[in-house]
């Protein structure tokens, strides 16, 4: 259920990048785009502990034991995965929102259709 | 030894292209002499890696907890192609990039594109693929915008748009593959993906068809490719053209759908589709344009589509084909990218209906680009007609009959575009706007000269038969490995 809202979030994301006009909106698409993928990383980084606990934050404690704690404990892995790739959307999203500014100087609108110099 | 110099292919680009912008401050001439140098020393160090393998564990980490770089045939050829297009694209660049401003925030960035790839190619680990993949396509959104008139943030944004689509849907991809298996490792993801169940598997290799077909230009993905890649200034568009789509698009495709996934006959068959529907479309757009940039850009498109379909094929000969083809490709395309740059520095367009008549006044220009495009259309000796006819034979040995008919007449398509350039822009007389021409400094000329060459050895080589077991059959033998395995 909970990863098909993921898709959903995804989905939404690809919408906006498909439809919209305005080139601010085309980059914040893009970026809830990469919000729902980064929340299904950390999804599928999630295992529930037998019993009905909340699962533990992948850190290790002092006093906790190793195995009781990996039983316990989420996949560290996809958090680290959506940390690296939440530091390269913003290096993207950086980079868009320049090239969105420089786009503004040269036309004097954010509206992509008056943007039609390359054809063919 | 050489596994400890493995990780240098990444390391060394970074460095330099954090140095080049911290000391260009004080001195002029280190952004040409650092970038310059650099691609050197890349290269010599990727011809050192031909015909040998290695492994490296980053951090001392194992296989199951680390990040594993890896180098095999498919590998080292990859690096060497990479390498010397870029050792002649910063050459190129010493001249031609005078006319823009901050030249060495250029070669920081081109540096950075030349280290992903570097790195896309060594890795072992997915993960770190699609890490080393935004650094290259990082770098090369900027560099496309590098001009920033209307025509090159325009290009570079749709370019920046759909890449960002393309990484978000390879992004899923990587997800659920390591849901399905728990590691990122591609030979461990392998063996796991052998034990489980096919349909997660099927979404998966969609998902990166689409995303590595988009950064391919494979055709109903190819949109961004005509505008982004003309754009650019010459230098780049011959990187982005040369490799970048390969490293970035086929390379990883293919390395996936052989290595990892199992080349199951659905995906393969999906693979010879996209090969052939790019093939007839890149040139039948490529034959009306005008803007010489832009024809060689929808070439790019309709070579690729030869290259996936000797991949699609899955055979040896296929694959062989295939390989030659990419390798040839980035060596006339980026030629003819540099012949275009170098035609624009001269005469300040590339149309090809106020162009004419260069033949006199620019001969080196002239003679390289007449190489390029006999190589590029096929004629007999050049290196393109051996490697199509290579994908042509493995078409009609794997019973693909159409396939084959079709890639004959593409070639015949894009025999008539390259006479159209070379009879417009080279032969036909002097228009009278074509006034006082001079041929393009000597660096411009050593970088035409050094890929021209190239492509001549490389047909000589086959011609002689002592190319082919040095550099394509390894990386044949990389990808057969895994062929049956799905």
């Amino acid at each position: 259920m909970i990863y098909a809202l993921c898709f959903v979030l995804i989905m939404i994301g690809l919408y906006g990048v498909v439809v919209k006009k305005n080139v601010v909106k085309i980059v914040v698409s893009l970026a809830v785009m990469e919000y729902g993928i980064n929340l299904l990383l950390v999804l599928i980084g999630y295992r529930a502990p037998k019993g009905g606990d909340m699962a533990l934050a992948p850190i290790l404690e002092e006093g906790v034991k190793a195995s009781e704690f990996a039983a316990q404990a989420v996949d560290p892995l996809p958090q680290a995965m959506v940390l690296t790739s939440i530091v390269i959307s913003l290096g993207v999203l950086a980079l868009m929102v320049a090239i969105c500014i420089r786009l503004y100087e040269r036309y004097g609108t954010f509206d992509i259709t008056e943007m039609r110099k390359l054809k063919g | 030894m050489i596994n400890q110099a493995i990780p240098l292919f990444v390391a060394i680009p970074l460095g330099a292209a954090f140095l080049i912008p911290v000391l260009a401050r004080r001195w002029k001439w280190i952004p040409d002499a650092v970038g310059n140098a650099t691609m050197a020393l890349l290269m010599a160090m990727a011809a050192a890696t031909v015909g040998r393998s290695a492994l490296y564990h980053v951090g001392g980490w194992g296989t199951d907890m680390g990040i594993d770089l890896r180098l095999d045939g498919l590998t080292a050829l990859m690096l060497l192609a990479i390498n010397v297009i870029g050792l002649s694209a910063t050459l190129f660049s010493v001249s031609y990039m005078e006319r823009y401003t901050a030249k060495a925030r250029y070669y920081a960035l081109f540096l950075f594109m030349v280290g992903g790839m570097n790195g896309v190619v060594i890795t072992g680990d997915l993960f770190n693929l699609f890490v080393f993949m935004e650094i290259a396509a990082i770098a090369s959104y900027a560099l496309v915008a590098f001009g920033c008139e209307h025509e090159e943030l325009e290009a570079s944004f749709k370019y920046a748009v759909l890449g960002g689509v393309a990484s978000a849907l390879i992004l899923i991809g990587i997800a659920l593959v390591y849901g399905m298996t728990g590691n990122l490792n591609m030979e461990r993801v392998a063996e796991l993906l052998k034990l489980g169940d096919g349909k997660t598997v099927v979404f998966a290799m969609a998902l990166f068809i689409c995303g590595f077909g988009l950064k391919a230009a494979l055709v109903p993905f190819h949109a961004w490719l005509p505008d982004a890649h003309p754009s650019a200034p010459a230098p780049v568009s011959a990187m982005l053209s040369g490799v970048v789509i390969k490293a970035l698009g086929i390379y990883v495709l293919c390395r996936l759908i052989f290595n990892v996934f199992g080349a199951s006959p659905q995906v393969l068959l999906v693979l010879r589709i996209l090969g052939c529907v790019s093939m007839v479309a890149g040139v039948m757009l490529a034959i009306g344009q005008w803007d010489m940039k832009r024809l060689f850009a929808y070439h790019s498109i309709s070579q690729i589509g030869y290259v996936a379909l000797g991949l699609g094929l899955g055979t040896p000969l296929g694959i062989a084909g295939g390989l030659f083809h990419m390798v040839n490709h980035s060596m006339f395309k980026s030629l003819l990218f540099l012949n275009a740059g170098a035609v624009e520095y001269a005469t300040e367009t590339r149309d090809l209906k106020r162009l004419g008549g260069l033949n006199e006044a620019m001969p080196v220009t002239a003679n390289t680009s007449l190489v390029a495009s006999m190589s590029i259309a096929g004629i007999p000796p050049f290196n393109g007609f051996w490697s199509k006819l290579i994908i042509v034979m493995a078409c009609v040995e794997a019973r693909q009959h159409w396939m084959a008919l079709a890639a004959v007449l593409v070639s015949l398509l894009t025999l008539a575009s390259f006479l159209k350039v070379q009879r417009y822009a080279f032969f036909e007389s002097a228009k009278s706007a074509m006034g006082n021409i001079q041929e393009v400094p000597v660096l411009m000329r050593t970088a035409m000269i050094l890929l021209a060459a190239l492509c001549i050895v490389t047909a000589l080589a086959v011609v002689g038969g002592w190319g082919k077991p040095f550099v394509i059959e390894p990386a044949v033998q990389a990808l057969m490995k895994g062929v049956f395995r799905g």
